[in-house]
């Protein structure tokens, strides 16, 4: 089909007004302490620093910064409820508290919801639909494994390992709590949890949700700072297993860090996935899950589908329905119902997407923005695209995080998937046909973690979820998310 | 309204590439059409923009000439005690009807669209079908809301249907033709597609989904598909089809719905009268319920409102 | 000694080489170690492996891998049956390198038989443990989702040092049971076993570059085989804090996974188990709409 670039008109004529989310209910606090031992304590330096809403650079709070000290006195609390309580307690005792926890997080999921896109700048409507909800999830599902775990592994005894140290990137910081803390606290751990520093708040609001709904003192811990503070806390002598999300060069150095100290771990880290659509794909669903797997919470994603694979017999007319489509995306306050695409996370962040953006070009890539507007004040990045760019071009081989997408042309099933898997990631990876043999055979061969054959970006508490090669070690969700919680015995 | 002229050319389409549908993924996208928040101006906007591409419809055996000039008089004032509001775009009668329209709305910018061929079941011969059609368009029908033989479709005789559709739109002569594919009867969106295709390729001025006498009537799903399928054929061909979802659609709330998956499918070309309608009975009243709200800040109740 | 020269017969003493790609070179460097037995009586010369040994392994394992995954389950489960019952066949001359290399007679027909009976076990395994660790998800959207085990790719292992040959055997075989191809570097002080194992692999239909094998010095390799970036996962089996470190630091380089055995007693009866199959699988989960 040859097709005309944007010949669709979606400027001007009916617009949507306004729909920003209430943020009267909402109660932030001035200043947060650190979660620790049940209750939020001053951190022992005295230190705070200010957490903004990107979208207007406003601040929103100030929140601990904790030390050393601190982090000792949070494990210390951990490792004496795994001791004198949670370690202690009946399995389906245990499970009953997880399963509260997630009934209080649906009752304020709504609070939940406008405080992760305040203060993270993802859409009202991704933190309402997907964040949240997903969240509450995955704590009723790990609930439900507590008093079950002889069943997830036949043959063996599963024990819990002890105090677990956790660290989180900003991208979905309330479901990336989830996926750390329902799995430790099912199998009988306990924690220590430090958000990012760009997003604490729901974190700390998760604090007031661990404390109505009477979990024992020190069961959950959850301290603020930077990346110090992480590095204290996944070091810490006394932490018997860590788990971090984020990117693959701290993920590369927490594992050297830990090298000799015979701690368990689970790294899930960066990614740079192939989305292949074939020429007999469903073709208007597929430009649906191209701009579902790249735009997708502003592409901060660390299974976003960053690289599109396309045949070229439909490449073209793919590309065309993109660039219309992506005429209808609506970029601004997060707040707003019909926000697609919020803020960009931080200043750091944007500058390292438009560092892509500069790259990218120099490198002969043609880049092709959307023409939304974008609001003066905030960090934001309009939907891009670049064609003309090749397996050696940095925006093909770098984890962006940001919402671009790099576009790549196939004429065999071969050269696809030597494409897709020609990166040191395999984290996830996308493929549109119509044909379920090719399905089968390209989602084997795909050497990634997660595939979606026909869709993109799904996620569900009961679906393992974690990458081959450089994007991780570990499964978190499912039934093989319980693995890197418990030590198997005879 | 003044329909643009109707320019035909028949070409048989090539349905091997005509291109695949996951209803998945349909139901995907139409959720998010749903998710849109339209608060404000931006819904007094669409109400009236919904009450203007209204096709007002009565299709029943029980169908009286009374009755369809009550149905005309509500066309041209829809709710009396609120002003400025638009017509709808055109009523909707049998062929029998059509001359007690046409005269009810004498003087008036609203069009009269007919069923014909059969309808609803278009279980008939061609022959009878164009003398259907031409009854209804000499008794003044500017509009042909014709249905597609699904028979035929569903046994995989492409060509019956296309040069069917072809004889009809010739027989229409300067009348609009709609053609109705029936999606309930369809079964997949796979094959609302493929009927898409061969019906714009035969000389549909309009697809429409559904008679209204099968269930289910229209979905946001099967016009999602529509939409796609008119868009690839305006890139293929440069020509504009319309759409009309026709059936269950009953509330302003799911008429807006509909307007945004029009306005973010196919643009703002196709966001009047002229290439899109709806073809409803009760819509009408509750976007004037709605529109009344809006107003006066008050919920209305359907008493106050005529029912025809 | 003595009855050879009796019967006027010289015995044809065996050169012990090193197993690369289905074939059996003397190492690249040309360097070798000598193997004494207790009384310092010189045993063999052994190759002492080099970083291109096993560099040129890592190219071998790579290429083998890809099909050896591909087989069926059912195959390599045949395969890994044959296996068994070369080593059954030449169960003697297995026994008896051990015994030279200071065993006695008794435990080294222990470990040989439970070498055999360990084949056997995994063997077994092949076409089930997939099912074992395999799941469906009940997710919350119209999607069909399923999560299954591949093979984590190409495997180094530092096999055991004194389970010579039940130690390797108890390793390997759930390596590539799963479809993963190795490389492995056997024991330095008894080294003996492993080289006549991979006569056996060979004679087994193992394909090339499934199973490699190296000798040589713990000290000079263990670097290497932590550190190569085409090497997926990493199995250690002995050291203490400092050999721990040394290969996490390195593996880190590419995220490899780092299977610590260390501490195993692998002639115990459960000491085969499908979770150390598990340990050298990666879960892949895929999703597919479910709709018409």
């Amino acid at each position: 089909m040859a097709i005309p670039e944007n010949k669709l008109a979606f400027d001007g004529g009916w617009e949507y007004d306004p729909a920003p989310e209430s943020t009267d209910h909402i109660k932030i606090k001035k200043r947060y302490g650190l979660f620790i031992d049940g209750e939020f304590v001053k951190p022992a330096q005295g230190r705070y620093f200010d957490t903004i809403n990107p979208a207007t650079e406003e601040k929103l709070s100030r929140v601990a910064d904790a030390s050393q000290a601190d982090v000792d006195r949070a494990v210390a609390a951990a490792r004496k409820a795994y001791r004198t309580s949670w370690g202690r307690m009946k399995a389906a005792e245990r499970g009953k508290y997880i399963f509260r926890i997630a009934r209080i997080m649906q009752e304020r999921a709504r609070e939940f919801s406008v405080i992760e896109s305040l203060d993270g700048g993802k859409p009202i409507r991704e933190s309402r639909d997907v964040d949240v909800p997903l969240a509450a999830a995955h704590f009723f599902y790990y609930a439900g494994w507590a008093d079950k775990l002889d069943y997830a592994f036949p043959g063996r005894t599963a024990r819990p390992l002890g105090v677990a140290g956790q660290v989180i990137p900003w991208n979905f910081p309330l479901l990336m709590l989830a996926w750390k803390i329902a799995p430790a606290l099912a199998c009988g751990n306990t924690v220590v949890l430090k958000p990012a520093e760009t997003t604490p708040l729901t974190a700390l609001k998760l604090a007031e949700v661990i404390a109505d709904a009477g979990l024992p003192p020190g069961v959950v811990n959850i301290i603020t700072g930077a990346g110090a503070t992480g590095a204290a806390l996944l070091q810490h002598p006394d932490v018997d297993k860590v788990a971090f999300t984020g990117s693959t060069v701290v993920g590369r150095s927490i594992q050297k860090a830990l090298a000799g100290t015979g701690k368990r771990y689970t790294l899930e880290l960066g990614g740079k996935a192939a989305n292949i659509v074939f020429a007999d794909a469903a073709i208007d669903q597929a430009v649906e899950g191209i701009v579902n797997g790249i735009f997708f919470n502003q592409g901060h994603v660390c299974c976003a589908g960053s690289r599109l694979l396309v045949q070229e017999s439909v490449a073209d007319e793919v590309i065309a329905k993109l660039k219309d489509r992506m005429e209808t995306l609506i970029v601004g306050d997060p707040l707003d119902k019909n926000t697609d695409i919020g803020a960009i996370n931080s200043p750091m962040q944007l500058e390292k997407i438009e560092s892509y953006l500069k790259i990218g070009q120099e490198e002969g890539g043609e880049m092709h923005q959307s023409s939304c507007r974008v609001p003066k004040r905030g960090y934001w990045c309009r939907p891009t695209i670049f064609t003309g760019v090749s397996q050696s071009s940095r925006v093909v081989q770098e984890e962006i995080f940001g919402p671009v997408l790099a576009i790549q042309t196939f004429r065999s099933y071969d050269e696809a998937l030597s494409k897709a898997n020609n990166s040191p990631y395999g984290l996830s990876g996308g493929i549109w046909t119509d044909k379920g043999a090719k399905i089968f055979h390209m989602t084997q061969q795909i050497r990634a973690g997660v595939v979606w054959a026909n869709t993109f970006n799904k996620f569900d508490p009961t679906s393992p979820f974690g990458g081959y090669k450089e994007s991780g070690v570990g499964r978190e969700g499912g039934l093989h998310g319980l693995d890197a919680y418990v030590k198997l015995g005879a | 309204m003044a329909l643009a002229a109707v320019k035909s050319s028949t070409r048989f389409p090539d349905l091997s590439t005509v291109p695949a549908v996951d209803e998945v993924g349909v139901n995907e996208r139409v959720a998010r059409f749903q998710s849109r928040s339209i608060k404000k101006a931006s819904k007094v906007e669409a109400l009236k923009l919904v009450l203007s591409m209204i096709d007002l419809t009565t299709l029943e055996g029980q169908d009286t000439p009374g009755k369809v000039r009550q149905l005309c008089q509500k066309a041209i004032h829809l709710h009396a005690a609120m002003p400025g509001l638009p017509h709808v775009a055109a009523v909707c009668v049998y062929p029998t009807m059509v001359a007690v329209a046409k005269k009810a709305l004498a003087g008036h910018d609203i069009n009269i669209a007919s069923v014909a061929t059969a309808f609803p079941s278009g279980m008939s011969s061609l022959s009878v079908k164009l003398e259907d059609t031409r009854m209804a368009v000499d008794a003044g029908a500017s509009e042909i809301d014709m249905v597609m033989s699904r028979g035929a479709f569903l046994a995989g005789d492409y060509h019956y249907v296309f040069d069917e559709i072809a004889a009809i739109k010739e027989a229409c002569g300067a009348a609009h033709l709609k053609v109705i594919l029936e999606t309930g009867e369809l079964g997949t969106l796979d094959r609302v597609r493929k009927a898409s295709v061969l019906a714009m390729h035969a000389g549909a001025n309009f697809i429409k989904t559904s008679t209204g006498k099968i269930q289910p009537a229209a979905t946001m799903q099967v016009t999602l598909v529509m939409l796609q399928a008119i868009r690839d054929f305006y890139y293929e061909t440069d020509r504009m089809i319309g759409m009309k979802p026709a059936g269950g659609i009953s509330t302003a709330k799911l008429g807006v719905h509909y307007l945004v998956m029009l306005r973010e499918t196919l643009g703002n070309a196709w966001m009047t009268p002229e290439w899109f309608r709806f073809g409803a009975s009760s819509l009408a009243n509750d976007v004037l319920m709605q529109l009344v709200k809006q107003s006066t800040g008050i919920y209305q109740s359907a008493d106050y409102f005529s029912k025809d | 000694m003595a009855s050879t020269a009796k019967r006027q017969r010289i015995a044809v003493a065996k050169t012990y080489k090193i197993y690369i790609d289905g074939k059996f070179p003397r190492t690249e460097s040309g360097r070798y170690f000598t193997l004494e037995d207790k009384r310092g009586n010189v045993i063999a010369n052994m190759c002492r492996s080099s970083r291109k040994d096993f560099r040129n392994s890592v190219v071998a394992a790579r290429k083998a891998q890809a099909n050896w995954a591909k087989a069926s389950a059912y195959l390599r489960g045949q395969i890994l049956y044959r296996i068994a019952e070369m080593l059954e066949g030449r169960r003697e001359q297995f026994v008896t390198e051990l015994v030279l290399q200071g065993a006695g007679r008794r435990a080294a027909e222990n470990e040989v038989d439970t070498s055999i009976d360990r084949l056997i076990y995994f063997a077994g395994w092949t076409d089930k443990y997939q099912q074992i660790f395999s799941a469906v998800n009940p997710v919350s959207s119209s999607h069909f989702n399923f999560s299954v085990l591949e093979p984590t790719g190409v495997v180094s292992m530092l096999a055991p040092d004194n389970s010579s040959l039940l130690g390797l055997v108890s390793n390997l075989a759930p390596v590539i049971v799963g479809g993963n191809s190795c490389i492995v570097l056997a024991s330095e002080t008894k080294p003996l076993c492993a080289v006549s194992f991979a006569e056996v692999l060979q004679a087994s239909d193992v394909p090339a570059g499934v199973v490699n094998i190296l000798t040589g010095f713990r000290s000079e390799l263990t670097e290497f085989f932590a550190s190569h970036m085409d090497v997926n996962a990493i199995i250690y089996c002995d050291g203490g804090k400092q050999v721990a470190t040394a290969v996490q630091e390195a593996a880190a380089n590419n995220i490899k996974r780092v299977i610590d055995r260390t501490g195993i007693n692998w002639s115990k009866p459960d000491a085969g188990h499908p979770y150390l199959i598990r340990d050298t699988q990666e879960v892949k989960t895929t999703w597919h709409p479910i709709g018409t």
